[in-house]
């Protein structure tokens, strides 16, 4: 599986070529560095790890430090490991290699993202699972509008089911969107444009897979 | 909005098609190209301008009205979409309001517009 980490920049249109606008998502992806190289001899998988972003060198624990000056780079902000990296970069890939968006994807791909969602902080059912509320305001209903109603039977089985739907906290999780269509790509502002939604806000992390 | 987002939507908006300036309040006779199987054929669909949505963006839509056989029909075109050969203004109208959305339950001379000439 190959990939690229990236940064979301926002959400516009385009119009596809049967005229119907789309609706997408603007990635600042790569440029990308290899940092690390996995195979099979010394770590039992094949994998490329990846690392992107600026970070201050101050800001830098120096164990870190040290893992990115084997590959003779600045220090980065996200480091990101890719199982199996695309058969074509197998064997090109060595320490310190740049990776480029143009060169792991292409127009018309369709590729996965995963994102950090905007976080809810602590909400209720109908929020987080769409309960429906009570639908009335009066009858008795004075303070329970938004409740989650009965959770289990009292006599039998007198206990509440693992997995019950309650009320807690609600985004700021890692989710997989899959199958986003690549509708373009400007390789000179290192942008990918995907069609649909991204998870996270703007200028969160996204990485994409293919 | 970031610099990359109206750079993106400058290279993908296409040639820019020059449309003759239009208000609410005038009528409108619209060129849409429309598809069948593997035809492509131009409908013209004419009718009263009544609004304007999000002007000076890529995603800047006009709705027009029409009675088609005594029954209102209201189409909203996006202005950059390229199905939009060409907007031919017939008549220009004199309103005092930017969303004329009281047309909708006027018909016949309740729902003329005075000329502006």
């Amino acid at each position: 599986m190959s990939g690229i980490i990236g940064k979301k920049i926002g959400m516009t249109s385009m119009y596809d070529e049967n005229g119907r606008s789309v609706p997408c998502t603007l990635i600042q992806a790569g440029p990308c560095v290899v940092t690390q190289v996995k195979s099979e001899d010394t770590d039992g998988y094949t994998a490329v790890q990846l690392a992107y972003g600026e970070r201050k060198e101050k800001n830098t624990p120096a164990a870190l430090k040290g893992h990115f000056k084997k590959s003779g780079t600045a220090p980065k902000r996200v480091v990101v490991e890719f199982r199996d990296f695309k058969e074509e970069f197998e064997g090109q890939v060595e320490l310190g290699k740049e990776i480029r968006v143009n060169e792991v994807f292409a127009e018309g791909d369709f590729v996965d993202a995963i994102g950090v969602s905007k976080g809810k902080g602590f909400q209720g059912v109908v929020k987080r699972h769409g309960f429906g509320g009570v639908g009335q305001a009066t009858h008795g209903q004075h303070n329970r509008m938004r409740a989650p109603g009965s959770i289990g039977g009292a006599s039998y089985p007198s206990r509440v089911f693992k997995g019950m739907r309650m009320a807690g906290q609600t985004g700021n999780s890692r989710v997989q969107v899959l199958n986003l269509k690549v509708m373009k790509l400007m390789p000179d502002e290192n942008v990918i444009v995907v069609s649909g939604s991204v998870p996270g806000a703007k200028n969160s992390t996204v990485i994409l897979e293919k | 909005m970031s610099e990359l987002i109206k750079k993106f939507e400058a290279e993908t908006k296409g040639e820019a098609k020059s449309f003759p300036d239009f208000k609410p309040g005038d009528t409108v006779n619209v060129s849409v190209k429309i598809r069948e199987g593997n035809k492509e054929r131009t409908q013209n669909f004419q009718g009263t301008v009544i609004q304007r949505k999000n002007p000076g963006t890529v995603g800047e839509t006009f709705t027009v009205r029409k009675i088609s056989s005594g029954i209102g029909v209201q189409r909203i075109f996006p202005i950059t979409s390229p199905n939009i050969e060409k907007i031919e203004v017939v008549r220009k109208g004199k309103v005092r309001r930017a969303r004329l959305n009281y047309l909708k339950g006027r018909q016949g001379k309740a729902a003329r517009i005075k000329e502006k000439i």
